[in-house]
């Protein structure tokens, strides 16, 4: 097992810069994801991890060891693509086995390895198949399979499940997370889909345009995200420019063109140094749509602001509403409760000023 | 209506093709001493004859073994050359590329001139090694064609997975890359290797005074009269450049389907 550093990581093709300077620390046993759209440098840094590609500057560590001019073969990773990469030639148990007959294992104790190791992917029957005879499901099992069996220092997984088709993925998911718990190795992850960051993740790493935008916890990229490419990469968001009109020990006061006057938090924006214009971020989930003066008080903590409803996108339990306020058109994503509100209806929408977040970035 | 005379037609050029092909087949099972109809009876004798021909086995012999050194080392450069064109990054890529194709393109005898007038420029004698790189320059590219084909088909990260298990890369090489590039390989050299044993311009230029190869050796009988023994040496010809590719189509095949197809 082991801890990945990287320093100031930089990888230019040419004159394009495809990877910024970028530093990461993956602590021992962690799974973290690079998420971000496609483009962003995703690959480019997991190959660099990898030994795939010469990073231009910076370093990379494994363990406390600068690994940079250690190539690929003698790094003891474990690599899983995208399109499976299993030898064709060569039987399952083969696949299996073939990183094991570099490490001197002898045959007795191989046999005994590659056995587990299918055990563990749930595939314990199919050592005598080809490749080929197997489903796209299974194959990328087996890639797993083959990966782990040499109990590499860290395992390096590039868009593993996207070539499965939706139901197996989810399946994937699930079993991928319960191999990595089993083992406990540091596993890097690369996706595009945020739903699979936020499902496996300890720590999400956000890029964009080859730079970090935000590090974190699910839950903190999730809910407190720092940039507006982040809140708008994961879910959907409303972005409000805002006014901070002072603030103290224990608040921040807004003024906004949607909400008007809105006091939040503290914690809910702890970048905010002083009186100026900010990015305020909401949750689509987080504001609810209600007929006019419905019941269920406004609370003390609850703004409620008149609008119409716009367009409406029927999701079947939820609904996405597009609602106008004021000059601002409104992204809301609700429980259905009985019937959807209809198209042109007024409707108030309500906000709790502590669901609010200001982005880090200035406005 | 419009079907019938089609199909007609069709039998038309297949006879065409391979007509004259089975008739020096049949008048080489022929008893009588003239190499040309009526068929006077069965007989094995002008094979027995060609056995026993000095000449022809030792054309026979050179050209196995012309053939044989040309395609094993057409192969084994056209490999290294292929790989170095489709997994590196080779300045001027096509431009070496185009080059190595361009002896398909240029008339044979005017390849066979250009090298013989180069290797006189140099002072050196014609031999069996000029023969034999004549030979090789001459299959490069149909390996090369076939080879290249087949590698840009090999998945880049087949051999980056081997590698991350703790393949070297020339184990990698050895262990992924060559087992999967098999078949091309093999057809390269059935290839080269019917392409060399069939080869006469060329190889009338090249050759050094005193050796013959099956081709020139039947070449030079011509000019003395058609023998019954040449239709048995053209059917011999005939199963060895025909058969030797099929029988190698069918082993790939029955490889390929080991493999789960
Ligand atoms: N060998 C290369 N030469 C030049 N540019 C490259 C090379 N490899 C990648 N790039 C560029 O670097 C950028 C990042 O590529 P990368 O493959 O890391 O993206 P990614 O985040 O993995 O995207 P995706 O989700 O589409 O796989 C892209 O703009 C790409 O065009
Ligand atoms: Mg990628």
């Amino acid at each position: 097992m082991g801890a990945v550093t990287l320093q100031n990581i930089v990888k230019r093709f040419g004159a394009f810069t495809a990877v910024h300077p970028m530093s990461l620390e993956i602590p021992e046993g962690a799974f973290v994801s690079l998420l971000g759209p496609s483009g962003c440098g995703k690959t480019t840094t997991l190959r660099m991890i990898a030994g795939l590609l010469d990073p231009s500057e910076g370093d990379i560590q494994i363990n406390g060891r600068r690994i940079n001019d250690v190539p690929i073969h003698k790094r003891n990773l474990g690599l899983v693509f995208q399109n499976y990469a299993l030898f064709p030639h060569r039987t399952i148990a083969e696949n299996v086995a073939f990183g094991l007959k570099f490490r001197g294992v002898d045959k007795a104790e191989r046999d005994v390895r590659v056995k587990k190791a299918l055990d563990l992917v749930q595939l314990p029957d199919v050592g005598d198949r080809y490749p080929k005879q197997l489903s796209g499901g299974q194959q990328q099992r087996i890639a797993l399979a083959r990966a782990i069996v040499i109990e590499p220092d860290v395992l390096l997984l590039d868009e593993p499940l996207s070539a499965l088709d939706a139901n197996l993925r989810e399946d994937m998911r699930v079993e991928l997370k319960r191999i990595q718990h089993q083992i406990g190795i540091t596993t890097v992850f690369v996706t595009h889909d945020q739903a699979e960051a936020l499902a496996l993740s300890d720590r999400i790493v956000v890029m964009s345009n080859g730079r970090v935008e935000q590090v974190g916890a699910p839950e903190d990229v999730y809910t407190t995200p720092a940039t507006e490419f982040v809140a708008r990469f994961l879910g959907a968001s409303n972005i409000l420019p805002s006014i901070c009109t002072g603030t103290d020990q224990t608040t921040v006061a807004l003024d906004n063109s949607a909400f008007g006057k809105l006091v939040l938090p503290r914690e809910r924006a702890p970048h905010v140094t002083g009186a100026g214009a900010v990015k305020l971020a909401v949750r689509a989930e987080k504001l609810s749509i209600v007929a006019p003066g419905a019941a269920g008080a406004v609370g003390e903590e609850e703004v409620s602001v008149p609008g119409v409803v716009e367009t409406v996108d029927y999701q079947g339990l939820a609904a996405r509403y597009f609602v106008r306020v004021g000059n601002e058109q409104l992204q809301a994503i609700n429980m259905i409760d009985g019937s959807p509100f209809a198209e042109g209806a007024a409707v108030d929408v309500r906000l709790r000023p502590r669901d609010c977040t200001i982005l880090a970035e200035a406005a | 209506m419009g079907w019938h005379l089609l199909r007609g037609w069709t039998v038309l050029v297949y006879l065409f093709m391979f007509l004259p092909i089975m008739v020096v087949v049949l008048l080489s099972f022929n008893a009588s001493q003239f190499g040309s109809f009526p068929m006077t009876g069965v007989s094995f004798r002008w094979f027995v004859e060609l056995a026993e021909n000095e000449a022809i086995l030792r054309a026979f012999r050179t050209s196995i073994v012309l053939g044989l050194l040309t395609s094993v080392i057409s192969t084994t450069i056209g490999v290294l050359a292929s790989l170095a064109l489709v997994r590196y990054n080779v300045p001027a890529r096509n431009a070496i590329s185009t080059l190595l194709i361009a002896p398909i393109l240029v008339p044979e005898v005017v390849l066979a001139v250009a090298l013989l007038l180069f290797l006189n420029a140099l002072s050196v004698n014609k031999s069996f090694a000029l023969l034999l790189a004549g030979h090789v320059i001459f299959t490069l590219p149909f390996v090369i064609l076939v080879v290249q084909a087949r590698l840009v088909g090999i998945r880049r990260d087949v051999e980056e997975a081997a590698m991350s298990l703790g393949a070297s890369p020339i184990q990698t090489f050895f262990q992924v890359t060559l087992p999967l590039l098999a078949p091309a390989v093999f057809a390269g050299m059935l290839f080269a290797f019917t392409i060399s044993f069939d080869d006469i311009t060329g190889t009338l230029f090249w050759k050094p005074g005193g050796v013959e190869t099956v081709p020139t050796q039947i070449f030079a009988m011509l000019r003395n009269s058609i023998s019954p023994e040449i239709n048995a040496l053209g059917t011999v010809m005939i199963f060895l450049t025909a058969g030797l590719p099929l029988a190698g189509i069918a082993i790939a095949r029955r490889l390929a389907l080991k493999r789960g197809g």
